[in-house]
């Protein structure tokens, strides 16, 4: 390589002195990482019990008093809000983003750690920020995590004078945080990979979360003009977002700004963001199901490839969010083309994961679990966002349990599902410990079909048209009494997958103090993380030497190689010859 | 090797599913049929491709499931495989979107002889008017709203005065003929959805939002808000009658028009205009 990476830069690295100095006000991108993910999982869990909530609302309406209009439709809120930002976003970008980019590339850290350290901070503000709704006189903003203007300013819906305030304060602080983030991790795969790194060299996971942190360094933007302009038009009383019109029947001074404006810049980024989540998502599962099938990664070059298109494209296709919004109906045959175009780099990942599986030597642990139910699950939800991107068949299921369906299955449970995995995968590098197999496949199996006894039904609901974001469905009589039945049946469903997740976190915190030893490899892994002199990795990962990278990550089960993988750092010399054939 | 098992279980009960769910889209009332059988290509060609794939994810998984001195092939790429896969994945894409596409033509493409009718949202009721004998619904503001006029109307506006006002979340609309459904929203952002008709629209306040059907079969059917409205969201219903022709021009007759109710508020002025009747064209 001609270039000398800034990781070999000789000057000596910050070193923590104190307790407080390594584990709290911390520079290194591991402590780092686990801040982001402990405190994106813990806000995680609000939202999951915010959901079963919901859930508990709408199979029996007015069971739990507390649960009022109001209360349900900030419930909704909170919990889409939470889940998409705080937690997905952060855990797939601040977590792992900052635990494997160093580690992947053969860097001792990110290039900026005191920014990366600042970033985490900036972050923990902003979920403080949003928790602080919870406690203010009104409570958090009920208008729904798109808060749509008018209603979400306005007098009728919950939360419009201080919750909403508070949500679109904490939004703004969180893109800061995630910008500090965000370009740290772009620079550092662009300059701080070690020798032998090349771009096309690097494992799928960092791929994923590299062009996912452009994606969100695009995109974010437009949230925060967005909440920057709501902000004012909610404490100043400019019209950004309000045409004139009435309030509960009194006129307000609000004239002349569009309602759609404010949904325009909120898909431009919110479409991108399903992708911020996914791309990460797609990344990781690529590095799982060939490790743990034991073979290359089938199509590298294509699967790189569909990434950076699908990134580009995802920039094109937000106003099919919008297809009833109002909007100049035309926009229409624009958007549903490019978003169907989308389907094709989306499915060649998928044939890709099928055919590393086929022909490989698949070792069924838990990790492997995981991957493959994202597969599952990623289909499904991959096969129904069709529908609702081919927008003449969007328009009788817009705003159904459908769109509620595809969603889950989609970015919620898929992504999940890969989170899983990738924690189960890299726990042991992380804590140096291994975890429970037994109680991590039943966490595996109830999960698993738990997600899909939740959500398949809710595609049906949403064919009959069934609403969303309905308080309780009343006397509709187009809504059989089996409909309320089902939605029995996903209510128990969703408090089991919920209570579930308990078997998850013993596994993890009790594996952590009485977890057996780990091997520095367990899994067999070929990408630099494994390699590592120590494990867990210590302060600037590498000791005195830094890596050097002699091949793909993929070499799995090479012909005439005495193990069935070659670590990205053994020199080809080292590898016996190949038998001729 | 149980992960296979279940897959290829699940794949099973996705198929069976659809064949004996209670809940399937409810009858269509409107012309739209081309939405509905867009959607059912979609749900064909998704529905093939869905046990496809996923049979070879469970056959792969149970066939190079790990076993003692098993190995894995060294198979980094295939062009020719990709490129012949991403091709015929065009190609499925391509007819999918086309009736998607056609079926859109058609949606925004209004009738010139559809008949039109308003319909008003406010949090959280619907009112509705009809543009009386001359066809044309009057200026509105959202300026003058007050509770004298609900509506918003101009009273210097000729074209206003023949309007039928309907102060009641149920309208009627005749049989057998397309007709425009024009939406605007005096507060906050709505949707009209009525599941049977398959066609819906957001209300946009500062806008004027529309779309067309042809409404096929008389009876009563539920209007729902289907856009988060606020607190009371759910609770924001209609009711939409098809009538045919005759009923439902007996039913119009009896609604009040705007110059009616402009003198029943004040009795001195004159006489109101003689009853209208809903023009087409």
């Amino acid at each position: 390589m001609a270039y000398s990476t800034i990781a070999d830069d000789a000057r000596p690295m910050h070193h923590p002195k104190t307790w407080v100095g390594k584990y709290v006000w911390s520079q290194d991108h591991k402590v780092i990482a686990v801040q982001y993910s402990v405190t994106a999982v813990l806000v995680g869990v609000v939202a999951l019990v915010l959901s079963d909530l919901m859930r508990l609302q709408l199979a029996f309406p007015g069971m739990l008093k507390f649960i009022t209009p109001s209360a349900y439709l900030q419930f909704v809120t909170m919990h889409g809000m939470i889940m998409v930002i705080y937690l997905l976003t952060a855990l797939l970008l601040g977590g792992f983003g900052n635990y494997l980019i160093p580690l992947m590339i053969g860097a001792r850290d990110m290039v900026f750690p005191f920014v990366n350290m600042l970033s985490f901070w900036v972050y923990l503000l902003a979920v403080l920020v949003l928790m602080a709704g919870f406690f203010v006189p009104g409570g958090p903003t009920g208008a729904g995590w798109t808060l749509y203007p008018p209603q979400s300013i306005l007098e009728g819906t919950p939360g419009e004078h201080w919750g909403i305030i508070f949500m679109l304060a904490s939004l703004a602080i969180f893109i800061v945080a995630f910008t500090m983030g965000g370009l740290n991790y772009v620079t550092t795969v662009l300059q701080a990979r070690t020798r032998g790194m090349t771009l096309m060299r690097m494992p799928c996971s960092v791929w994923g979360i590299f062009v996912a942190t452009i994606l969100g360094l695009l995109a974010f933007p437009a949230l925060f003009v967005g909440a920057v302009m709501m902000m004012l038009d909610r404490v100043i009383g400019t019209s950004f977002f309000m045409p004139a019109l009435v309030s509960m029947g009194q006129q307000t001074n609000y004239n002349g700004g569009s309602p759609l404006l404010f949904q325009h810049l909120f898909w431009f980024f919110g479409h991108p963001e399903v992708y911020i989540v996914a791309l990460p998502a797609f990344g990781i599962v690529s590095d799982l199901i060939s490790c743990h099938s034991r073979k290359n990664l089938f199509g590298y070059r294509m699967m790189v490839w569909a990434i950076v298109v699908i990134g580009v494209l995802s920039l094109f296709v937000w106003a099919h969010h919008m297809y009833v919004s109002g909007m100049n109906p035309y926009f229409g045959f624009f958007f549903a083309t490019s978003t169907l175009v989308i389907a094709v780099p989306t499915a060649i990942k998928v044939y890709n994961w099928l055919l590393t599986l086929w022909r490989g030597d698949i070792h069924l642990r838990v990790p492997m679990l995981f991957a493959i139910g994202f597969i599952f699950t990623f289909i499904h939800g991959g096969l129904t966002g069709l529908f609702l991107g081919n927008v003449s068949v969007d328009v009788p299921l817009s705003d159904t349990f459908f769109v509620v369906g595809h969603f889950h299955m989609v970015m919620g449970v898929s992504p999940i599902l890969v989170i899983f995995g990738a924690i189960y995968h890299w726990y042991p590098k992380i804590t140096g410990r291994m975890w429970n197999t037994l109680l991590g496949q039943l966490h595996f199996w109830i999960t698993f079909l738990g997600v899909y006894a939740i959500y398949l039904p809710m595609h049906y609901l949403g064919f009959l048209g069934v609403p969303r974001r309905y308080y309780a469905l009343g006397e509709t009589a187009f809504i059989p009494h089996s409909a309320h039945v089902a939605n029995e049946f996903i209510t128990i469903a969703a408090l089991i997958v919920g209570a579930a997740q308990l078997l998850f976190f013993y596994n993890m915190i009790w594996s952590y103090f009485r977890g057996p030893k780990a091997d520095p490899n367990p899994w067999g892994a070929t990408t630099l993380e494994w390699q590592t002199p120590e494990t867990p990795p210590g302060h600037g990962n590498w000791g005195p030497k830094l890596p050097v990278v002699y091949r793909w990550a993929y070499d799995y089960s090479v012909p005439g190689a005495p193990q069935d993988f070659i670590p990205q750092n053994v020199p080809p010399e080292r590898e016996p010859l190949r038998p001729v054939t | 090797m149980a992960v296979a098992i279940v897959i290829a279980a699940l794949v099973l009960v996705s198929i069976a599913f659809p064949l004996f769910t209670p809940w399937w889209q409810t009858p269509l009332i409107s012309n739209w049929h081309s939405i509905d059988s867009a959607l059912n290509i979609t749900l064909w060609v998704c529905g093939i491709s869905f046990v496809v794939l996923n049979v070879f994810l469970a056959y792969s998984i149970v066939r190079y499931r790990h076993r003692e001195g098993h190995r894995a092939h060294y198979d980094p790429e295939s062009v020719t495989l990709e490129r012949r896969l991403t091709v015929w994945t065009a190609v499925g894409i391509a007819a999918l979107l086309a009736p998607g596409l056609i079926a859109w033509k058609e949606y925004v493409t209004v009738p010139k002889d559809a008949a039109v009718f308003e319909a008003v949202g406010q949090q959280w009721q619907w009112t509705f008017r009809f543009p009386g004998k001359d066809g044309v619904l009057g200026t509105v503001s959202s300026r003058r709203v007050s509770p004298d006029n609900p509506f918003g109307m101009d009273p210097n506006d000729p074209f206003g005065r023949d309007d039928v006002l309907v102060e009641s979340s149920e309208v009627h609309i005749p049989r057998g003929q397309p007709i425009k459904a024009v939406l605007r929203s005096k507060d906050v952002l709505h949707d009209f959805f009525v599941p049977q008709i398959r066609a819906k629209m957001d209300l946009v306040p500062g806008t004027v939002t529309y779309f067309w059907f042809t409404p096929q079969r008389t009876g009563t059917y539920e209007i729902l808000c289907a856009e988060l409205c606020g607190v009371s969201h759910y609770t924001m219903r209609g009711t939409m009658v098809i009538d045919e022709q005759p009923a439902f021009d007996a039913w119009l007759a009896q609604q009040p028009t705007f110059a009616q109710l402009v003198a029943e508020a004040a009795p001195a002025a004159p006489a109101a205009a003689p009853t209208p009747v809903i023009s087409v064209n």
